[in-house]
């Protein structure tokens, strides 16, 4: 069972962001890079999925060198080697061009099952891992929570609106993640050290056969970046008795706020 | 950024390992151990154990790392951000305390009975030195090990010993001699299951609530001879080897935990107004955060350079020494020092910074007090 699992590195989730001074990008230079949450999950119900069928498990990113970082941290997990493709040209690209990019470096690599988180917290564009699943021509189920897989077949309990569905497919496959699917564990010491002599392949478009040219089009351009509105301070109720203050609340909700 | 001066990806790869750790297994408990008054150390350290955590410096023949100095200090200064000092105290004590005279003199078989295990957390240690009647004069310690053909006879009693109540054993200093001078005394792994054995008293502290500390009782205790670690006679000088670790482990514990210190402080002086403005526009505020900054810096570079001195193999008694007795003070001083900005609110005992007070007070009696420090510092010096 060799699985493949998408990643990305993203900002920590308890970085600060702060926009920068062009209005449009963020401030890079103090922030704390990880593997996006939802990737985490991924390599660990891989790790699972080799413990207990045996097999290889790949990382493969799209990224900026820097992301060797997290596909290190990947490898000191228990993956077993890691593909990183990087060129200046995708600086920018949109969700389905990283997309395109994955699927080429993906045929190159035998998979009988691909995991992705179901979102990137960056930039939250929930697009990645079907639009791979879409070029390659094979099955995809999100948000799953529980999967198994018998007779090159998978079965998977998904989140729906309200409920959980049962949704089966064929091997080859792509899954994405949700909360609740695993604990990934932790990379433990023997693992760094052991990471570090695990193959891990740089590649570029032209590598993988792909004319950088056609991406230029794909660039995405940020018009605005905003913060999300500060929140105001709270506000005391005044009154003498619990009914006066009953009432001036409702005065307020209904009158300052408006909520009726 | 000045951290890449020391430490490369290796080296971040493991703090972020252990802060990882820290942060999600160990720091949302701290407040329940803290009131239970103890913490699951066979739980935590068996988690630990796992994940290499445990024996950093330690050969990988008996489950360690096998990793130098630099990523020995990358584990203490980790162990710093623990929110509880009573529980980085348990831990060094497994890893710098109780251990490293097992893993430099001891037997094959004592590394691979006690060492492994304590390595691999299926052990929990206690270091076991002090006496009613000996704490800085290790050498007035009157518990007795008397050689009978294979086995000692141990009788006396120890106190105030860190994880005591839990141990699976401990590294004893005992006396093997009544000759005077420091060739009477021998160090042994006690097993806590043998008969003979018992806790006399778990013991109620004014800090390191998290922590147990135990009386512990030796009756006729039968402790095999193949338990003796290295050779009979030695083990005062061994043990004051070992001392060297256990000290040096404060250094790092005390520079990181004082700087989250003061970063806690400064939230608080931020939003407390006070006479109109935040209390941090206050000057003499101001300067004497950065005077206890500027000290932690001074403790930080004698710690790196004491790094360089190991990994030289040279001799650093003098130099942990200094940076004991400076962190013992330092430690106390901060947590002193910031619960009087917190004003009422610090005197709270659920407050993080009145936990730190407390806690801080043991750095400057612990492994040998202060006034022991200056001691062996003037005698190095030569007067
Ligand atoms: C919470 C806690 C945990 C501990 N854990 C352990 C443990 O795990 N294992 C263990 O073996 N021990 C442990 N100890 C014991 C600790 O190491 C001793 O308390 C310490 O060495 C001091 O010894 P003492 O208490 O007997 O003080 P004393 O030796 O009675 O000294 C009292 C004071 O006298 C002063 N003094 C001492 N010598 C001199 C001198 N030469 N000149 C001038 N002044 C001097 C110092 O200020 C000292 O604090 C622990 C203690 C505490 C409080």
């Amino acid at each position: 069972m060799d699985v493949l699992v998408l990643l990305k590195q993203v900002p920590s989730t308890e970085s600060i962001i702060e926009i920068a001074g062009d209005g449009v990008s963020i401030k890079t230079d103090d922030l704390k890079w990880v593997i996006n949450p939802y990737d985490e999950l991924a390599v660990e119900e891989a790790l699972r999925l080799r413990e207990a069928h045996g097999g290889t498990v790949t990382i493969l990113t799209v990224g900026r060198e820097k992301a060797a970082e997290a596909i290190r941290t990947a490898l000191a997990m228990g993956a077993d080697k890691g593909v990183l493709v990087s060129d200046p040209v995708l600086e920018g690209c949109d969700p389905l061009c990283t997309a395109k990019v994955l699927a080429a470096a993906a045929k190159e690599i035998p998979f009988d099952l691909i995991i992705a988180g179901q979102r990137a917290v960056d930039d939250d564009a929930y697009m990645v891992g079907s639009a791979v699943a879409e070029a390659l021509g094979i099955p995809s189920i999100t948000m799953v929570i529980k999967e198994e897989i018998s007779e090159n077949r998978i079965q998977c309990q998904k989140t729906i609106d309200g409920g959980v569905a049962v949704v089966e497919a064929p091997l080859p496959a792509l899954i994405t993640t949700q909360r609740g699917l695993n604990e990934p564990r932790y990379a433990s010491l023997p693992g760094i050290m052991k990471a570090k002599k695990k193959p891990l392949d740089s590649k570029t478009l032209a590598d993988l056969g792909l004319d950088p040219q056609t991406f230029t089009a794909f660039k995405m351009k940020i018009v605005a970046l905003n913060p999300p509105p500060e929140r105001k301070g709270g506000q005391v109720v005044e009154g003498e008795t619990a009914q006066e203050k009953a009432r001036e609340l409702v005065r307020i909700l209904h009158e300052e706020a408006k909520v009726f | 950024m000045t951290n890449q001066l020391y430490f490369d990806k290796t080296h971040e790869m493991i703090r972020k390992a252990l802060r990882d750790f820290v942060n999600k297994e160990i720091n949302p408990h701290v407040e329940a151990w803290e009131k239970q008054k103890i913490a699951p150390l066979h739980d935590l350290f068996k988690k630990m154990g796992d994940l290499g955590f445990l024996g950093i410096r330690f050969d990988p023949k008996y489950g360690g790392q096998g990793l130098d100095y630099w990523h020995d200090l990358v584990f203490a200064e980790e162990m710093g951000n623990i929110d509880a000092a009573g529980i980085s105290m348990a831990i060094t004590v497994q890893t710098h305390m109780a251990t490293p005279a097992i893993a430099q003199f001891g037997s094959e078989y004592l590394k691979e009975t006690y060492l492994s295990k304590a390595i691999s957390g299926e052990m929990v240690s206690a270091i076991a030195i002090t006496e009613p009647g000996a704490g800085s004069d290790v050498s007035a310690l009157a518990t007795t090990a008397v050689k009978q053909g294979d086995h000692y006879l141990l009788n006396g009693s120890k106190t105030y010993i860190t994880n005591g109540t839990q141990a699976d054993f401990l590294t004893l200093l005992a006396r093997t001699s009544d000759d005077p001078g420091y060739h009477s005394f021998s160090l042994f792994v006690v097993p806590t299951d043998l008969p003979g054995f018992s806790v006399s008293r778990k013991l109620d502290k004014l800090g390191m609530h998290a922590s147990d500390t135990a009386e512990l009782f030796f009756d006729d205790m039968r402790i095999p001879a193949e338990n003796l670690i290295g050779k009979e006679g030695e083990g005062f000088i061994y043990q004051m080897g070992q001392f060297q670790h256990e000290r040096f482990v404060t250094l790092p514990l005390v520079y990181v935990s004082s700087k989250r210190i003061i970063d806690m402080t400064l939230e608080h002086l931020r939003s407390r107004i006070v006479f109109g403005k935040p209390l941090i526009k206050r000057q003499v505020l101001r300067h004497r955060l950065a005077d206890w900054l500027t000290e932690i810096e001074c403790l930080k570079s004698l710690t790196y350079h004491i790094i360089n001195m190991k990994m030289a193999g040279l001799d650093v008694t003098k130099e942990v020494s200094m940076g004991k007795l400076v962190a013992g003070r330092l430690g106390h001083k901060v947590a002193d020092g910031c619960l009087q900005m917190y004003g009422g609110l610090g005197y709270m005992a659920e407050m993080p910074i009145s936990r730190a007070f407390r806690d801080s007070r043991l750095i400057s009696i612990g492994g040998g007090a202060d006034e022991v420090m200056e001691e062996i510092i003037a005698r190095m010096e030569g007067f």
